[in-house]
């Protein structure tokens, strides 16, 4: 079935079920709770689903927004639609915070530390006077609409499905803009887009703090509709049941997350009513249930059931249309400007030396290979020139600046793009999309304006370029198809297409041509050939000889990381010493 | 506080501290083995307290049910992942490990139960019950996601403690026990007084150490254990399959729960649910010790016992949030020196 | 004609949709050394992984008339296969002895098992440089070394099949003759040999037949003799273009 069909129905049943004779208000409230669910678990598809980042806690920020209206509203006396502004920024001040601490280490110590903390901050809610302690707080007032206060029921429902609403449309424009772009490029490789100028701890924040965002609203909601909080709700297993939600519903998807709270909320008000009758005692016996079925959904459907539902598709990317405003582009570099230069680039990894003193040089318009047999220190001398392996010694200068040890990031930012060896895309995003990563740098719209639409002439811009370079590079055809199910070759021709976005002087390739068929590598030849005479400079570290030979203006031969010989192709390629490195000796 | 308070909390965060570091280890041992972040280590303690509770009162544990349902389960898992070489020996030997050994310990839990034989029987029958544990859920729960990221794995460790503890609460019911202590005896030390209990508990503690250091340095399967942490794949090529070392390292894990709550069930009441808390300060220790060294994991265990046992002193309503706001510091030092942005694997 | 130790039927492995190896079919028979050429990207790495259950793939794969097809790498390591993969994969942080002991895990319930048996012995007589190291780590040998260490662990399992990835792999010309005379010699101990290399000159000399990979199918295949005069060989490493100069820089070189 079709998303938006399925959001239609269900959008019409959530407004129907209040006036339908006969419903009972149980299922009313319990809806409603399904739905303060939802809105958390949202965010958690941003963050689990899309950035591939997880955290336990996010009931932490529920409760750090329920527990700060009701202060506000309570002793404050504020209205509590004054006080949701003070409750959504503590949330996402306390979001960032914890963000900044554990963002940046290795994907496990964020999940780790949002258990530890959300316990902590269960026990400081228990254990202080001016919250109420284990009793909390109570005596909220509702919150009024035009006057008229929602008392629960099915305004209560339609209240908080309404605020869903908002916040699906919310996620949904902001996982399309250029900072959902982002977010989603996270599961393509940190590095891949480093090198397109994404700062990829401050969009992992982002993607963080919009969650607790989601989670701050759920809280304020919940607040004001139960008029009475308790630490209760707010505790580690709270938060587990959020992540529960959005891995049986389906974290890769936003309808998946809402479908997983709905169900898991049913769920648990059954086996509530049953597990205690099976073991003639009182106590949370669905723990059992929920933590094998947590287990076997990842076992079984690790992409949780709504895909079993909706047709498996990609979103489809924003459809082609002209820009008003043309981006800005570079101006191209005159002939025979100096692009590149490496300077005595040395790296040892303990005491190997992988890279021994390799100099070279790139100019404007010309065409310069990095060649060698495997091993040889090719991919490692290209980590260094693109920042992503840090130099032990030497100097690298990008037209005419030193940017030694600068990280990918800032390098892509002087017109230096590049390829992967193994091909870095993001195989379930649209091709694109992909390629519209690469124009990261020229726009500049943030969370805020993706999220509420305000980007859309910019966008119109960055698509019309991203066109313009598939098109260039012959495969417009693949235009809306997911990355990941391309041929490799294509895929390679892609992220050229994708490098060519940034609007790059020098071009860095690596290995363009491995894998490739035949008539694809004479495509390839072509185009570089063309990108040439356009001006670029081009560096591409390759194995295959006869691809470079009929390319390259220079060849730079490497071997055991020391530079063999440098010259033009005829002459490197009757240098003894080089058909010895690629034939071997005769031993 | 004076010197003589600071003494005692100092003694007492040791104590608590040395419990902290055999769960420390055991997380280390596991996470790297198998990259799993036991999150159901404290269930382990809970059940080895639980479990000796029971047989002191002559009533046979629920962990056995529990240990043959699981059993049963993991043979189940074990077919499956044999068969495409599923023989009559391969069946022999798993039907031996995953069914009848359950039900020869479940057989002596049964028949020793009643008969009340005593502390250190008493202490065996436990760990005996306990420890297969380990291995079976390691083949039903985690072996399955062998090749998961360790986010996923970490996900599935959380569904597993879950479980465990709701099949604690049907099994052991609401209510808390107590234990009597391994040792009455009690030594004078300066101005403390030492308790035969806590030297009991340093003294295995060390052992344990010891034990795993033998292990770990003089046994082909200990360096095995070492060698899949160090590199999976080349294990692998020398025939150490990646189940045998999660297994065993997961079983080694429940062993070392259960011998710690053994240890503090004197010295605590134990409810179905305390061993997450008393995991997580274990976890607390392994995260200060990056997931990854065993000295320093043990020292961080150390000190986390005695933060605790200050803090409880001084703010004792506030003595788990002090302990887990310990890892910030740590975390915000890891994380201003860590590496450049690389890919994970 | 003997019967075939290792046959591999139209093998294919795939990464996603991407397939790096089409319908290989290669037999290696008892004793016999068989090397696999092609230029980068050819799918050679990809065939020996699938061979050794590091990589699913299509196809059947027999030895000695098992099926090994479906079954996990430390299930074909205890039939006697043995896989020396291309990042040799040591087990760094452990001393060389340990490597060496670990090598023979698929026998720790029988004597050998227990220290190594005598083979630890023999394998110091062999690789005398691994004696003189054996309380470093592995992790801090140099690139000669690892590769005599990643063979003497190998050796230690007593394979019969041993398959090597590009075993002259950042190694200076002199180290690539010694290993490649010792991976002949193994063949003439019994040992059948699949043997992955770039450096086709040395492959060819000490090997009996050959396959040249190109594109993930096979594209030639024959004695190695035969092979050693082709020039398509020549051609996958050197580009055709180059094969009228290469030919020449090859008499330069000592022909």
């Amino acid at each position: 079935m079709p998303t938006r069909l399925l959001a239609g129905l269900g959008a019409l049943l959530i407004v129907a079920l209040p006036v339908l004779p006969g419903v009972p208000p149980f299922w009313l409230t319990l809806l409603t709770y399904a739905g303060l669910s939802a809105i958390v678990v949202t965010g958690l598809v941003v963050l689990t689903g899309v950035a591939g980042i997880t955290s336990f806690g996010q009931a932490m920020f529920v409760g750090l927004s329920a527990y700060a209206t009701a202060l506000l509203t309570t002793q404050g006396g504020l209205s509590p639609w004054l006080s949701l502004p003070v409750a959504l920024l503590l949330s996402a001040g306390a979001a960032w915070i914890v963000g900044a601490i554990t963002l940046r280490l290795s994907g496990h110590y964020l999940p780790l530390g949002t258990i530890a903390w959300n316990i902590s901050f269960f026990y400081v809610l228990g254990n202080t006077d001016a919250l109420g302690r284990y009793d909390g707080l109570t005596g909220l007032p509702p919150i009024t609409i035009l006057g008229h206060p929602i008392l629960g029921g099915g305004e209560a429902l339609l209240l908080t499905w309404g605020f869903l609403g908002v916040c699906l449309w919310l996620t949904h424009r902001l996982l399309r803009s250029r900072t959902g772009r982002a977010i989603r490029a996270l599961k393509g490789g940190v590095v891949a887009a480093e090198s397109f100028g994404v700062d990829t701890a401050r969009v992992k924040i982002v993607a963080f703090v919009y969650a607790a965002l989601l989670a701050a609203l759920s809280g304020w909601l919940y607040a004001h509709i139960q008029r009475a909080i308790n630490p209760t709700p707010f505790g580690i297993n709270a938060g587990i049941e959020y992540l529960l939600m959005a891995v049986i519903g389906g974290a890769g998807a936003i309808g998946g997350g809402v479908f997983g709270a709905v169900l898991v909320t049913v769920l648990k008000d059954q086996l509530q009513n049953v597990l205690p009758l099976v073991f003639g005692a009182q106590g949370n016996f669905e723990a059992i249930v929920f933590g094998i079925l947590l287990v076997l959904m990842l076992q079984r459907a690790p992409d949780g059931l709504w895909p079993l539902i909706v047709r498996r598709s990609v979103a489809a990317p924003p459809a082609r249309g002209p820009a008003a405003q043309p981006l800005a582009s570079r101006p191209a570099a005159s002939p025979g400007t100096m692009l590149l230069e490496a300077a005595s680039l040395r790296k040892t990894f303990g005491g190997l030396v992988a890279v021994n003193d390799i100099g070279f040089t790139v100019a404007a318009g010309e065409v310069v290979a990095l060649i060698g047999p495997n091993g040889a220190g090719k991919s490692t001398t290209f980590n260094l020139v693109t920042g992503v392996a840090r130099l032990s010694a030497g100097a690298v200068r990008l037209a005419g600046r030193d940017v030694t040890g600068l990280p990918a990031r800032r390098i892509a930012r002087l017109g230096c793009a590049r390829t992967f060896q193994h091909v870095k895309l993001v195989a379930g995003m649209s091709v694109i999309e992909n390629v519209a990563l690469g124009a990261h740098l020229r726009g500049s719209a943030g969370p805020v304006r993706g999220a509420l639409g305000l980007d859309a002439a910019e966008e119109a811009a960055l698509f019309a370029e991203a066109d313009r370079q598939l098109a260039r590079v012959g495969l417009s055809a693949c235009r809306d198809l997911p990355a990941g199910g391309l041929a490799l070759g294509q895929q390679r021709i892609v992220e050229i297409a994708r490098a060519l976005c940034l609007g790059p002087q020098l071009l860095l390739l690596d290995e363009p041509a491995a894998g490739l068929r035949h008539q694809e590598k004479q495509a390839l030849g072509d185009l570089l050939r063309r990108l040439r005479q356009e001006g670029l400079g081009i560096l591409l570290v390759e194995h295959d000889m006869d691809f470079v030979m009929g390319l390259a203006d220079r060849l730079v031969v490497m071997n055991f990381g020391a530079k063999l010989c440098e010259g033009a192709p005829a002459t490197v390629r009757r240098d003894p010493a080089v058909i010895e490195a690629y034939l071997g000796s005769a031993a | 506080m004076d010197a003589t308070i600071l003494l005692l909390l100092l003694q007492d965060g040791v104590v608590n501290g040395a419990i902290y570091a055999l769960i420390a280890l055991s997380l280390v041992l596991v996470f790297t083995v198998t990259r799993v972040i036991l999150i159901p280590q404290g269930e382990f303690v809970a059940y080895g307290a639980l479990t000796l509770a029971s047989l002191e009162a002559g009533t046979l544990p629920g962990t056995v049910p529990l240990l043959l349902g699981l059993g049963g389960l993991a043979f189940l898992a074990d077919c499956a992942e044999a068969r495409h070489s599923l023989d009559g020996r391969t069946l022999l030997r798993l039907g031996l490990r995953d069914l009848v050994l359950p039900a020869l310990v479940a057989a002596a839990a049964w028949i020793l139960a009643p008969m009340k034989p005593g502390l250190l029987i008493e202490i065996l029958v436990t760990l005996a019950i306990v420890t297969p544990m380990g291995g079976f859920l390691y083949a039903v729960a985690f072996r399955p996601l062998a090749h998961a990221s360790v986010l996923v794995l970490l996900i599935a460790s959380v569904g597993v403690h879950l479980a465990l503890t709701g099949l604690g609460l049907v099994f052991f019911g609401a209510e808390g026990s107590r234990t009597p202590p391994l040792s009455e005896a009690s030594f004078p030390a300066g101005p403390l007084l030492v308790s035969g209990q806590s030297l009991w508990m340093i003294g295995l503690t060390l052992a344990i150490i010891v034990a795993l250091w033998l292990f770990f340095s003089r046994t082909l399967l200990g360096k095995a254990l070492i060698a899949t942490a160090v590199n999976r794949l080349g294990a692998r090529l020398m025939g150490i399959a990646p189940s045998l070392a999660g297994r065993l390292s997961v079983s080694v894990a429940a062993f070392i729960g259960a011998l710690s709550g053994v240890l503090i069930a004197p010295l605590t009441t134990v409810y179905y649910d305390t061993g997450f808390l008393i995991g997580l300060k274990g976890f607390v220790a392994a995260i200060i010790a990056g997931l990854a060294s065993y000295p320093a994991a043990a020292a961080a265990a150390i000190l986390v016992g005695i933060i605790e046992s200050i803090a409880s002193f001084e703010a004792s309503a506030f003595k788990e949030v002090i302990v887990f706001m310990a890892i910030i510091p740590v975390l915000l030092w890891r994380s201003l020196r860590s590496a450049p942005i690389e890919d994970e694997e | 004609m003997t019967q075939p130790m290792l046959e591999a039927e139209t093998l294919s492995v795939a990464y996603g949709r991407v397939e790096a190896v089409r319908g290989v079919s290669l037999t290696v028979a008892p004793g016999r050394l068989v090397t696999v050429l092609g230029a980068n990207g050819a799918g050679k790495t990809t065939l020996l992984n699938a061979l050794m259950g590091v990589l699913p793939a299509r196809g059947r794969i027999l030895f000695e008339g098992r099926d090994l097809t479906r079954l996990p790498i430390e299930a074909r390591v205890a039939q006697g296969l043995s896989l020396i993969p291309e990042r040799r994969e040591l087990f760094a942080t452990m001393s060389v002895e340990d490597n060496l002991k670990l090598g023979a895990f698929r026998f720790r319930h029988t004597a050998r098992g227990k220290d190594g048996g005598g083979d630890l012995g023999e394998m110091y007589r062999l690789f005398p440089r691994l004696a003189e190291r054996r309380r470093q780590q592995a992790g801090t040998l140099s690139g000669g070394e690892r590769q005599m260490l990643a063979m003497a662990r190998a050796l230690m399992g007593r394979p019969r099949l041993l398959m090597l990835d590009e075993p002259s792999l950042g190694l200076a010309p002199l180290i690539v003759a010694e290993v490649m005379r010792m991976v002949a010699r193994l063949r003439d101990e019994g040992v059948a040999i699949l043997l992955v290399e770039q450096n086709a000159r040395a492959a060819l000399q000490i090997a009996d037949h050959g396959y040249v990979l190109d594109g993930g199918s096979v594209v030639l295949q024959g004695d190695s003799r035969t092979l050693q005069g082709d020039a398509r060989v020549v051609e996958t490493y050197l580009g055709s273009l180059s094969v009228d100069e290469a030919l020449p820089g090859r008499t330069a070189s000592g022909r």
